[in-house]
C-alpha cells in the first residue's frame, strides 16, 4: 500500500498479452521438395511437461460446480489415467480406486487464469526478475513471455493452493504488440518447459490506449497518441499480410515440389508471429479498457482478417456486451477494479454479469498475483452484484467465468475448463461452497495427480527461492 | 475540518450544502453484530441524535420511525484504517492525485486535510461497501515523512468530511525509507533522529529557533514544528515497516521518545515479533491478502499474520492493499482471517475478531468514538443483505452520524444506464440518467 502511484502503473502496465507455445503450423517441415529446402522448426521450445502419477480416485458425496454452467448435488466424480472418466449422481468405479467423502465438501474443476504475470513480474518485485514488457519498442511481436518467465516465482504455488491448474501468461502492455503469451500448467518445475501446456496455442498479446502511448509518447515516438496507436497497429498488420502471402507462396512451392532453397524468404520473427494470428494459430488477446477503442479494435481485426480471442481488462465490456457477443470474442474483466487510471474510470461490478447477460464469453480474470488466488470470490462478488441489478445468474453459471469461459478464450476448451467425461482430470475439492470468502481448496489435482493436499504438508511444495528464509513452508 | 468552518460566517450557498439531520430510528429485528468481538445477538438498534442510543432486545420507541432489518446482519459502519480517500480521483491522472507531493520542499508539515474533496467518487463507491470512516493518508515521497493524514467520514451531501485533521504523521521506513533517507537502511536513523532533535530545538524554544538552528540541518522550520506533535505524542507516527528487523529498530524509537505514539502499518513480518510489538503496546495495520514476498522486507508474508498478532495480544485492525481501486475492500479482507483460521497450521480470526478488525480497532488506533453498536458511539449503522465479510453480500442501508445515505454512486449511476434489464429507448444511451 506504500506507493500506491507506482503500483497502479505497475500493474496498468502488467495488463497485457498472449500466444501459444506448440505451434502447429509445419507447413515448412513436410517438404516434398526434390531439393532439399531448408526448414523451420516452429516449436523450438517444446513442453517437457508429463502429468504426475495419477491413481483412480473416486470423490462422493461431493457438491459440483461443473464449470460448464451445471450443479450437481450429492454426486460423485471419477478420476482415472488423468482424465474425467465419469461424472454423474452414482458412477461405476474401479474397486481399488481410492475413495474420497467429500460430503459437506465441493467439487468444481481447476480454477484457469487467462490473464496473469506471474513469472514475468515475481515475487520479489525487484527490476532484476522485471521481464514481462520488452520496453524497447512497440512492436515486440518476436519476444516470448516464456522466455522471461521465472519457474521459482513463490506466487505459482499461492495460486495452486488457490486452485489455479492453468494459467496463461502474457507480456505485458506497454507495447502496441508485446509478444507471445504461454499456457502453463501451475505445476512446481525447474524449467518453464516442464509446464507449458502441451499443445496449446500461443498467443499474441496487443495493447490499446494509454500504455503504449504513454511510454512511448514520453520518448518522443511514435505512438504518443491513440491515433498512433491504430497507425502502427495498422501499418504492422500490412507488412504481416504481405509475409504471409509471401510465406504461402514458398509453401505452396514446398508443397508440390518446385521450391528452391535460394528462393527462400527471409524470415522474420515479428511476423512469425502475426503470421500464425492470420493463420488462426495464434490467439489474439487484446489489452483493452474503453468501449469505444474495442469496437475499433474489432474493425481492426475485420479489416486484416483475423480475429479477437478476447478483450482483456475490457472495463467498459458493459457498453458493449452484444457486440462482443456479436463477435465471439470472449471478455476477460476483473470484478471491481477501477479508478487507477483514467481509462478504468468507469468500471463497474456489474460488468462480468452484464456481459454473461448478453450472451457473451465472460470471463473472471486477475492479472495480479493476489487476485489469482481468490478468482473464486472475485466471480461471486460480480454474480452478486449482476444479480442485485435485476439478473437471475446462479452460482453453477457464474463457475463457467473461470471454467469454459476461460478455457475458450485461451483455446483450450476441449481439454479444460469443466467435468465432462474425456477432459484432463484437473480437479479441486473445496472445503465448503466455493464462491463463499470462507472456502479454500482442500485438495487439487492435475491430471489427475494429487499436487496439492492442505492437511499434508509433504504436498505443499516451497519454491526454490523460499528456502532457507523466514516463514518457509508456512502455510501462506 | 469542522472547527474550521464554524468560526466562519455561512453564506447561502454554504447552508444550501449543508448536510442532512440527523434522524432518530429504530432497527428491529436486526442481527446484530457490535464490532466489539461480541457474538451476534437478535434485537434492536436505536439511533438517536446521531449517536447509538441503546442495542437490545427492546420494541421500538412509540412514534420512532422504524427500518425493519427482517432478521439481517446489522453491523457498525465499516472504519479504514488506511486509504488514499478523498484526495486522489484517479491514481494515474496526477491533476487528481494529491496523496503525494514529491517537488515540494516540505514532507513532515504536508497536510490532507484541507486537500479532501468531498465530491470524490470514491467515497460514495465505498460507502455502498460499507465504509463510513476512513484514515485518508499521505504517501512518503520525498523524505521519511509523508505528512499529515487525516481522518473523514463518508457522508453525502456534506461540504467537510474530516473529522479529524492531523491525524496521524506519515513515516516511511524499511526499503522506501531507506531509499528518501539516501539510499540504505544506515541513513534511516540518522535521518529520522536528526529530524527528531530539531524538533525538539524547535520545541524547547519556537520563538528562538531560527537563532540557534543548526548550519546544518535538513528539516524546514515547518516541519520541525510538525514532528513536535510527533514526538510529544499528540500526534501519532503511522510507520510503514514489514521487515522483522526493521519493526524491531522501529520500536527502539519508544526509548529515545518515550512519549511518542507509533502505529505499525504492513508489518508484513510483525507475526515473527509478535510478543515484542504486543510488550510495546503498538497496534499494528495490516493487510490479510498480502502472502507473498513481494519485496525482500516481505519475505515472510502469510495470511496467518492477523491471527498470530492478535494471539499474542496486538491490537490489529485490517487495511486493503490499495492498488487496484480508490475504495478498499476491507470486508473481503477481513474475511480472508477467518478462511485462514480454518486451515491447518495456519492462524485466522473469528468472524466476531475480523469484524472488530474492521470497526471497533481501526476506530480506537485512530481515536473515535465509533465502529462500534454500543451506546454513546456515532450512529454509524449498516444493514446488510448477508454476511458483512463475504464478497456476496452488500448494504442496504447505511447511517453515518444518525443520518441514513443515499444508495447511489456514480457507479450505480453508470449501471442503471447500461443495464440489459432497463428498458430501451431509441435514443443513445447518454439520453439515460437516474437522477
Amino acid at each position: 500500500m506504500r506507493n500506491f502511484l507506482a503500483a497502479a502503473a505497475a500493474l496498468a502496465l502488467g495488463a497485457c498479452a498472449t500466444a501459444s507455445a506448440d505451434s502447429p503450423r509445419t507447413a515448412s517441415d513436410s517438404s516434398a521438395s526434390s531439393e532439399s529446402v531448408p526448414t523451420i522448426d516452429r516449436n523450438p521450445y517444446p513442453s517437457t511437461y508429463r502429468p504426475y502419477g495419477s491413481v483412480p480416485t473416486l470423490i462422493t458425496n461431493a457438491n459440483i460446480y461443473d464449470g460448464a454452467g451445471n450443479a450437481l448435488m450429492g454426486g460423485q466424480v471419477l478420476m482415472q489415467d488423468g482424465k474425467i472418466a465419469a461424472i454423474g449422481q452414482s458412477v461405476d468405479a474401479p474397486a481399488d480406486a481410492t475413495r474420497i467423502d467429500a460430503a459437506g465438501k465441493w467439487v468444481t474443476p481447476g480454477v484457469i487464469d487467462v490473464h496473469s504475470h506471474l513469472g514475468n513480474y515475481a515475487s520479489p518485485g525487484v527490476a532484476a526478475l522485471s521481464d514481462g514488457n520488452e520496453i524497447s519498442g512497440p512492436v515486440t511481436a518476436e519476444v516470448h513471455a516464456e522466455h522471461g518467465i521465472w519457474a521459482q516465482d513463490p506466487g505459482f504455488l499461492r495460486a495452486l493452493a488457490a486452485g489455479v491448474t492453468t494459467l496463461h501468461v502474457l507480456p505485458g502492455s506497454a507495447n502496441l504488440f508485446g509478444g507471445r503469451g504461454v499456457t502453463l500448467r501451475n505445476v512446481p518445475s525447474t524449467t518453464v518447459q516442464g509446464m507449458k501446456f502441451p499443445g496449446a496455442k500461443y498467443s499474441l498479446k496487443m495493447a490499446c490506449g494509454e500504455n503504449p502511448k504513454r511510454v512511448y509518447g514520453s520518448r518522443g515516438r511514435m505512438p504518443s497518441s491513440r491515433m498512433g496507436n491504430f497507425a502502427l497497429y495498422r501499418m504492422t498488420w500490412q507488412k504481416a499480410v504481405e509475409y504471409d502471402r509471401k510465406w504461402d507462396r514458398w509453401d505452396e512451392k514446398v508443397e508440390d515440389g518446385t521450391a528452391k532453397a535460394k528462393d527462400m524468404p527471409t524470415r522474420d520473427l515479428q511476423m512469425d508471429t502475426l503470421r500464425g494470428v492470420l493463420d488462426g494459430d495464434i490467439l489474439l488477446e487484446q489489452h483493452c479498457y474503453r468501449a469505444d477503442e474495442m469496437a475499433f479494435i474489432l474493425d481492426m481485426a475485420k479489416e486484416f482478417g483475423y480475429h479477437v480471442a478476447a478483450f482483456h481488462h475490457a472495463v467498459e465490456a458493459y457498453k458493449i456486451a452484444p457486440m462482443l457477443a456479436e463477435a465471439n470474442t470472449c471478455a476477460a474483466m476483473w470484478a471491481d477494479w477501477w479508478g487507477f487510471k483514467m481509462e478504468s474510470y468507469d468500471g463497474i461490478g456489474e460488468n462480468i454479469p452484464f456481459v454473461e447477460a448478453a450472451g457473451g464469453c465472460a470471463i473472471t480474470h486477475s492479472d495480479d498475483d493476489l487476485g489469482i488466488q481468490r478468482l473464486n470470490q472475485e466471480t461471486a462478488k460480480a454474480m452478486a452484484d449482476g444479480n442485485r441489478a435485476g439478473l437471475s445468474i446462479q452460482p453453477e453459471t457464474a463457475w463457467t467465468w473461470i471454467g469454459e469461459n476461460a478455457a475458450k478464450a485461451i483455446g483450450l476448451e476441449d481439454e479444460i475448463g469443466s467435468l465432462e467425461v474425456g477432459k484432463r482430470a484437473d480437479v479441486v475439492l473445496w472445503n465448503g461452497e466455493p464462491l463463499s470468502v470462507y472456502a479454500r481448496p482442500e485438495q487439487v489435482w492435475i491430471d489427475g495427480a494429487l499436487m496439492f493436499d492442505v492437511n499434508r504438508p509433504e504436498l505443499r511444495p516451497v519454491s526454490d527461492f523460499e528456502l532457507g528464509q523466514p516463514g518457509e513452508g508456512d502455510v501462506k | 475540518m469542522k472547527r474550521f468552518l464554524a468560526g466562519l460566517t455561512l453564506g447561502a450557498a454554504a447552508l444550501a450544502a449543508m448536510p442532512a439531520a440527523a434522524q432518530n430510528i429504530a432497527i428491529t429485528n436486526a442481527k446484530i453484530a457490535a464490532g466489539t468481538g461480541a457474538a451476534p445477538v437478535e434485537g434492536t438498534v436505536i439511533v438517536r441524535n446521531g449517536r447509538i442510543a441503546s442495542v437490545g432486545a427492546g420494541a421500538a420507541p412509540a412514534g420512532m420511525e422504524v427500518l425493519d432489518a427482517e432478521g439481517a446482519w446489522v453491523t457498525p459502519g465499516l472504519v479504514a484504517p488506511y486509504s488514499q480517500l478523498g484526495i486522489v480521483e484517479i491514481g494515474g491522472v496526477s491533476q487528481t492525485n494529491d496523496t503525494e507531493a514529491e517537488d515540494s520542499p516540505y514532507s513532515a508539515s504536508l497536510d490532507v486535510a484541507l486537500a479532501v474533496n468531498p465530491n470524490s467518487t470514491g467515497i460514495a463507491v465505498s460507502r455502498l461497501e460499507g465504509l463510513t470512516r476512513a484514515a485518508t493518508a499521505p504517501s512518503p515521497s520525498n523524505d521519511l515523512f509523508g505528512g499529515q493524514g487525516a481522518v473523514i467520514e463518508l457522508k453525502a451531501n456534506d461540504p467537510d468530511l474530516v473529522v479529524k485533521p492531523r491525524a496521524f504523521q506519515m513515516i516511511a521506513l524499511g526499503e522506501a525509507g531507506a531509499r528518501y533517507a539516501g539510499g540504505g537502511r544506515l541513513a534511516v536513523f540518522t535521518r529520522l533522529k536528526d529530524a527528531f532533535g530539531e524538533a525538539q530545538a524547535f520545541a524547547r524554544n519556537p520563538n528562538g529557533y531560527d537563532f540557534g538552528r543548526s548550519e546544518d540541518s535538513l528539516l524546514t522550520r515547518s516541519d520541525a514544528e510538525a514532528l513536535v506533535d510527533v514526538i510529544e505524542g499528540r500526534t501519532p507516527a503511522m510507520i510503514s515497516v514489514d521487515r522483522a528487523s526493521d519493526i524491531r529498530a522501529a520500536l527502539t524509537l519508544k526509548e529515545d521518545y518515550p512519549r511518542m505514539r507509533m502505529i505499525l502499518l504492513g508489518a508484513a513480518e510483525g507475526w515473527l515479533v509478535a510478543d515484542e510489538i504486543a510488550a510495546a503496546g503498538v497496534p499494528v495495520i495490516t493487510t490479510p491478502m498480502q502472502n507473498l514476498p513481494s519485496r525482500f522486507e516481505s519475505i515472510a508474508s502469510t495470511q496467518s499474520n492477523a491471527g498470530r498478532l492478535v494471539a499474542a495480544g496486538v491490537q490489529v485492525a485490517l487495511s486493503d492493499i490499495g492498488n487496484s481501486t480508490v475504495s478498499p475492500r476491507l470486508a473481503q479482507e477481513a474475511g480472508q482471517t477467518v478462511a485462514q483460521g480454518r486451515i491447518p497450521g495456519a492462524a485466522g480470526l473469528t468472524h466476531e475478531q475480523a469484524l472488530a478488525a474492521i470497526t471497533s480497532v481501526p476506530a480506537d488506533i485512530l481515536g473515535l468514538e465509533a465502529g462500534r453498536l454500543i451506546a454513546g458511539a456515532a450512529g454509524d449503522v449498516v444493514v446488510w443483505d448477508g454476511d458483512p465479510l463475504e464478497t456476496r453480500s452488500a448494504p442496504t442501508a447505511v447511517f453515518i452520524d444518525g443520518v441514513r445515505q443515499p444508495m447511489t454512486s456514480r457507479q450505480t449511476e453508470l449501471r442503471d444506464r447500461y443495464n440489459p434489464a432497463a428498458a430501451d429507448t431509441n435514443l443513445p444511451p447518454q439520453y439515460s440518467r437516474s437522477r
